[in-house]
């Protein structure tokens, strides 16, 4: 490719940034698709795959005695230091990265030239797997009160919806086509949920074009047509996700929200989410933070603190808070807008509709989910996550706010969800790592005009195929507290909300819990299976043989045979004692692995993310890392206890303050 | 009984109100010598609600009209509220419990008189001595010996009766030595790491004064320590104090070895927080948690400015580099800070935990307890006199022990595999450790508990915990033998704030317990509805 200076350096040096003392010495290569660094060390040739359209940032720092550093910070929380001797070297593969890190085609994209080796006919069922009117289909629609519109065939009113949208069936073409000439980027409120317990609904738009006294009969008319759309409340939400000033400083522009005098019967409430540029940098402070080098406790919890990361966590989850007790405690319907209702709408419509309905919290369901309020209505997936050369401005990460939310929902409720946190990582990771058609373009049109299904593959397909990777071992569908509502305490609980080390911190293994309990369980849950359909096969030959009347006790021997071989004792069936003794014959059962000769790396079960299942994913994955240095992210902050010769010997207690 | 001096109202009418989740309860209120208790009337008995008198930390009481009401803010840090039906009931009441719930005598305690159905007396006593810890000890090396030198408490006090010591040094010697050391405490072998051959020792600060003094007897005891460890091992030893507190302490009496009187040994400091300090951050932290108002934003910083977690990284730590001169380095360790009774004793058996699987178990876990904190001469009557709630001026408190299961939960929620209990242990030695109707936990030392007879008097609580019906909520289902070295991350990260404790009664804890069952039905792949795990059963049956 054009843009690649140099294919190839040697002798570049990848600094693990928790044990500074230990660098991998290896060679960097620069493909089409990749930067790709292998150590020299001939027992591991240790490999990092890193995808162009997951840099983030390209740094290039002084040069040192040793080298140049160069500096690569991904979009997925990877954070890769290299030490280049040459510096002719590193501004060569800089000016290389800057370029393909930032494609200015769809065409340049990696889903263009990913081929998992699937025919044509499983890729088109893999980008059926999701079909959104199955799903509008089983939240009971269309039924008496909604109907399927064609008002937006071929994108006529709105360029930024999609086609096919559930409307009030009182609402005729002509107030849908007035109504979206009332808001912000024609964008007329539409069902995002129809919650068929009660007939209430969540709907959303973007901001109404009111300024400071504007009015517009049609879309009054809507917002009836919707609160008519649900016989069971007298009055509809209208739900503002915008700080109050913010939505007020609208106006001025011609913009703002609704005036509870022009509608009738809403009720009108701001959430106060912030803006896409307050986001941004509140997530780069937080990774300043993670990125500080041996801070102190007060240091890491004023930062977190002061990047306000954790509060804008909180501000999503209250509003889809808000939305879900309105519509199942009020059995009120709701209309959920921001400013153009493709960012912040999205992230409280999914929030509270995951809150709804148990269905999202499987794992299919949360699939459709993000392809309902996200792929669908338009979130700007492109420019968000910049994956064309773009605008920085347009850059924010909302979708992994969302992701989040999900993940701190998952640790208040740890039955409730059929799918794992491997599965919010994974996707996140490819919402960015453009191997997958689903995520590219703004808007189902674009995606459309390109012919995204014809020419890329569908994600959902291949996290459904592997989706034992991904399942919570400790759902429970059946129980009182997981099915439905998911209810949340009523009290502000603030520190419910914590820290995401495994997403922020996920390639830092030292910082990652050194054994997984999802792992063990899956690995117990399938050896329970398998033994299962073990006995019964033999419990079948049994009645067979019995059939032919063969010697009673012929059979009983054979009876015990599994049990045996697999490695239980026939009488004891706490399984979960003994996992050493199937360890053999498991997939993915890294038990105390002999490849680790050091006695004391205690890495059991590495939290691998990257599971094999994921081609791209894999390549980054050191399962074998395994046996790291352990002295380096030892207490005393990278400094072992100091060996005889180590610096002067004296007998004061200042030598102890240096390793401090 | 005397107590019935102390009891001003037997009885009255009450509603109880035990946080927002639980239904409150109505019914008759009793206070007896050691309980309070709660009947709701004939038709349901057995619900018969009890607490005992000496979890209470602090009272509340406040009058209204002819009612009152008793705030109780219990050591388990559980809040409970009393609405009393009486004014004068109300202040008599709360004149018992605050007269009973103060109580300093330990013969009178609960302990002298609880006696459970299916539990012996004197059964687990003998459950964890350091002679059985010695037989282990003496298969792996023949260093050291089992010294009945401290037979009477006359050298050491706070010393149980046979402590370990190298074989190379004579009972006279070790006299010396004492003499040598804040309260007696000489240097006595705390773990022995088999797979290197070295050890971890742990001692009081030696009384060099500002003289500077020398004990040759010393001296040669940590010769010979180094002498009987694998050859060419070397020595260091970990003052938990900062080099400058270390010096200072040299003006009342104290100080720490000199470097030209121990050839070998080199010296480390890591200052842990002790005493008041540590105490305040754990009143602080319980009283973050407590404020719910709060915005989200000052929930951080009040979770900052306790330092709990800072203390937690720091102990963590510095166990961490012990373990590492022990386990990695091939050097022996020993661990001491002024009177080498709190963070020396943190160190020590975090330590283990660290190096050694045997006290990883059930079982092991137990002995440690008792080997470094109960025998070694933790002062719990001191220590765990109040909890975080006490308005009392505080003499000796300290939350030492809950820093240590602190970090002991930590380490499981890092490996969460490698621990053969769970978190209910960590929390039952919590609650019994402030207040407990077994004896354990009682007195400051070994000399105490033989004064007060408690070994023959009160049940242990290791008998108490390891009956049957305890087990489901001890056990971590996960358990996998893990015969390595278990490093933590002690990265500010990877800490967190322990909710099951310290939310314990604000956060509602269904959900976890929905997982919590659903993994042991994952593990015996037994259906366990119905087997609701009980919270309250560290409460005695009467």
């Amino acid at each position: 490719m054009e843009h690649i200076r140099t294919p190839k350096v040697e002798n570049v040096r990848l600094v693990d940034r928790i044990s500074s003392k230990k660098a991998a010495l290896g060679t960097l290569y620069l493909t089409a698709t990749h930067v790709i660094f292998v150590e020299n060390a001939p027992d591991t040739r240790k490999e990092t795959w890193i995808l162009h359209s997951q840099i983030s940032t390209i740094e290039k720092q002084a040069t040192t005695a040793t080298g140049s550093p160069l500096l690569i910070r991904c979009k997925n929380f990877q954070l890769l230091q290299l030490i280049i001797p040459q510096e002719r070297d590193c501004h060569d593969v800089y000016i290389s990265l800057i370029r393909l890190a930032r494609p200015v085609k769809y065409e340049e994209l990696y889903c263009f030239s990913f081929n998992p080796k699937l025919d044509k006919e499983e890729r088109e069922r893999g980008w059926m797997l999701i079909d959104l009117g199955e799903e509008y289909k089983r939240m009971g629609l269309p039924n008496n009160y909604w109907q399927l519109s064609d008002v937006n065939r071929d994108y006529r009113v709105c360029d930024s919806y999609p086609t096919e949208l559930y409307v009030p069936k009182s609402a005729t073409a002509h107030i849908i086509v007035g109504s979206s000439k009332f808001r912000s980027r024609r964008r007329f409120p539409a069902l995002s949920y129809y919650y068929k317990d009660n007939h209430a609904s969540i709907c959303r738009s973007s901001q109404p074009l009111s300024g400071f006294s504007a009015r517009c009969l049609e879309d009054e008319q809507m917002l009836q047509a919707i609160r008519k759309a649900n016989p069971g409340s007298d009055f509809i939400y209208v739900v503002d996700t915008r700080p109050k000033l913010n939505a007020m400083a609208n106006r001025a522009a011609g913009k703002g929200y609704e005036n509870e005098d022009n509608y009738s019967n809403i009720k009108f409430q701001f959430i106060g989410i912030e803006n896409i540029h307050v986001m941004r940098s509140s997530l780069q402070k937080m990774l300043e933070v993670c990125e500080l080098k041996s801070p102190s406790m007060s240091d890491f919890l004023w930062g977190l603190e002061n990047s306000g990361w954790l509060r804008h966590i909180k501000a999503i989850m209250d509003a889809g808070i808000f939305i879900a007790k309105a519509v199942s405690e009020e059995g009120a319907s709701v209309l959920v807008h921001c400013s153009d209702g493709w960012d912040r709408t999205a992230q409280a419509c999914s929030v509270a509709g995951l809150l709804l309905d148990p269905h999202y919290r499987t794992l299919r369901g949360f699939m459709v989910l993000i392809e309902k309020d996200w792929i669908s209505f338009g979130h700007k997936f492109n420019h968000r996550y910049g994956n064309l050369d773009g605008d920085p401005k347009e850059i924010s990460p909302v979708i992994d706010q969302f992701i989040e939310c999900v993940w701190q929902l998952m640790e208040q409720f740890p039955c409730a969800f059929e799918f794992n946190e491997r599965f919010l990582i994974h996707i996140q990771h490819h919402i960015y790592s453009c191997q997958f058609g689903n995520f590219l373009c703004n808007s189902q049109k674009e995606r459309q005009e390109l012919k995204i299904q014809e020419r890329t593959y569908s994600l959902w397909a291949h996290l459904w195929k592997n989706r034992a990777d991904y399942m919570n071992p400790l759902f429970r569908a059946d129980h009182s507290q997981t099915w439905g509502t998911l209810c949340l305490p009523s009290t502000p609980f603030n520190f419910m909300y914590k820290f995401w080390n495994g997403m922020y911190n996920r390639f830092e293994k030292g910082l990652q819990p050194r054994q997984s309990v999802t792992d063990y369980l899956m690995a117990v849950k399938e050896e329970t299976q398998q033994l299962q359909e073990e006995l019964e096969a033999l419990e079948e030959r049994l009645e067979k043989i019995q059939k032919v009347q063969l010697n009673h006790t012929k059979v009983k021997s054979k009876q015990s045979e599994p049990s045996k071989h697999s490695g239980f004792s026939t009488s004891d069936n706490s399984t979960a004692n003994t996992p050493q003794d199937y360890s053999g014959n498991m997939k993915s059962f890294p038990s105390r692995s002999p490849s680790q000769g050091d006695e004391d790396s205690a890495l059991i079960l590495t939290q691998d993310n990257l599971k094999s299942s994921d081609p791209d994913l894999s390549a980054n994955s050191d399962q074998e890392s395994g046996v790291e240095d352990l002295s380096c992210r030892s207490p005393s902050g990278g400094e072992c206890v100091p060996s005889e010769d180590s610096g002067k010997d004296r007998d004061s207690d200042e030598a102890v303050f240096l390793t401090a | 009984m005397e107590f019935s001096e102390l009891i001003r109202t037997g009885r009255a009418q009450a509603k109880l109100l035990r946080g927002p989740e639980a239904p409150p309860l109505r019914g008759t209120l009793c206070v007896t010598g050691h309980h309070l208790l709660l009947s709701p009337g004939p038709q349901a008995t057995s619900d018969l609600w009890l607490l005992l008198l000496r979890r209470v930390d602090s009272i509340e009481k406040r009058v209204s009209g002819d009612s009152g009401t008793i705030t109780l803010r219990c050591k388990d840090l559980r809040v409970l509220q009393l609405d009393i039906e009486g004014v004068e009931a109300t202040l008599d009441i709360a004149r018992s419990i605050e007269a009973l719930s103060s109580l300093e005598s330990v013969i009178t305690s609960f302990p002298f008189f609880y006696r459970p159905k299916g539990l012996r007396l004197g059964d687990a006593w003998h459950f964890h001595p350091p002679e059985r810890y010695y037989k282990r000890v003496a298969r792996e090396t023949n260093a050291w010996r089992l010294s009945e030198v401290n037979g009477d408490f006359s050298l050491c006090p706070s010393y149980p009766r046979a402590v370990i010591v190298p074989r190379a040094v004579d009972d006279d010697a070790l006299a010396r030595c004492a003499r040598f050391r804040q309260g007696g405490r000489f240097p006595v072998l705390s773990y022995h790491h088999a797979p290197s051959g070295t050890v971890l020792l742990r001692s009081s600060q030696p009384l060099t004064g500002p003289q500077k003094r020398r004990c040759a007897e010393d001296e040669e005891l940590l010769r010979a320590v180094l002498a009987g460890a694998r050859p060419g091992a070397r020595g260091f030893v970990l003052d938990t104090r900062s080099a400058q507190a270390a010096k200072q302490a040299r003006v009342t009496g104290g100080g720490t070895e000199a470097k030209a009187a121990y050839p070998g040994w080199k010296r480390l400091h890591r200052p842990l927080e002790r005493g008041w300090p540590l105490q305040e951050s754990f009143v602080r932290l319980v009283e973050a948690c407590g404020d719910l108002e709060q915005s989200m934003d000052r929930w951080l910083s009040h979770l900052e400015a306790c330092h709990w977690l800072a203390h937690v990284k720091e102990a963590l730590s510095t166990a961490c580099l012990a373990a590492q001169g022990v386990g990695r380095e091939g050097a022996c360790v020993l661990v001491h800070g002024a009177e080498g009774m709190d963070s020396t004793l943190l160190v020590t058996s975090l330590a283990q935990l660290i190096l050694d699987p045997s006290s990883r178990t059930i079982a092991g876990f137990q002995e440690l307890v008792e080997r470094e904190w109960i025998q070694a001469g933790h002062p719990f009557q001191l220590r765990c006199a109040h909890s975080a709630f006490s308005h009392a001026r505080p003499k000796h408190e300290a939350p030492t022990f809950l820093l240590f299961l602190d970090c002991v939960w930590q380490l499981g929620r890092q490996f969460p595999l490698s621990l053969e209990f769970g978190e209910g242990l960590l929390l039952a030695l919590f609650e019994h450790a402030y207040a407990s109707p077994f004896g354990t936990f009682l007195c400051s030392s070994e000399k105490e508990r033989c004064l007060c007879e408690v070994r023959t008097r009160t049940h242990s609580l290791w008998s108490g915990l390891n009956q049957p019906k305890e087990q489901r909520k001890l056990r971590n289902p996960l358990y996998v033998p893990n015969p390595l070295a278990i490093w933590p991350s002690v990265e500010l990260q990877t800490l967190r704030l322990w909710q099951g404790l310290f939310l314990r009664w604000i956060r509602p804890p269904e959900s976890s317990e929905v997982a919590w069952e659903k993994v042991w039905q994952i593990v015996t792949d037994k259906k366990t509805e119905g087997c609701e795990p009980t919270v309250s059963a560290s409460e005695p049956q009467l």
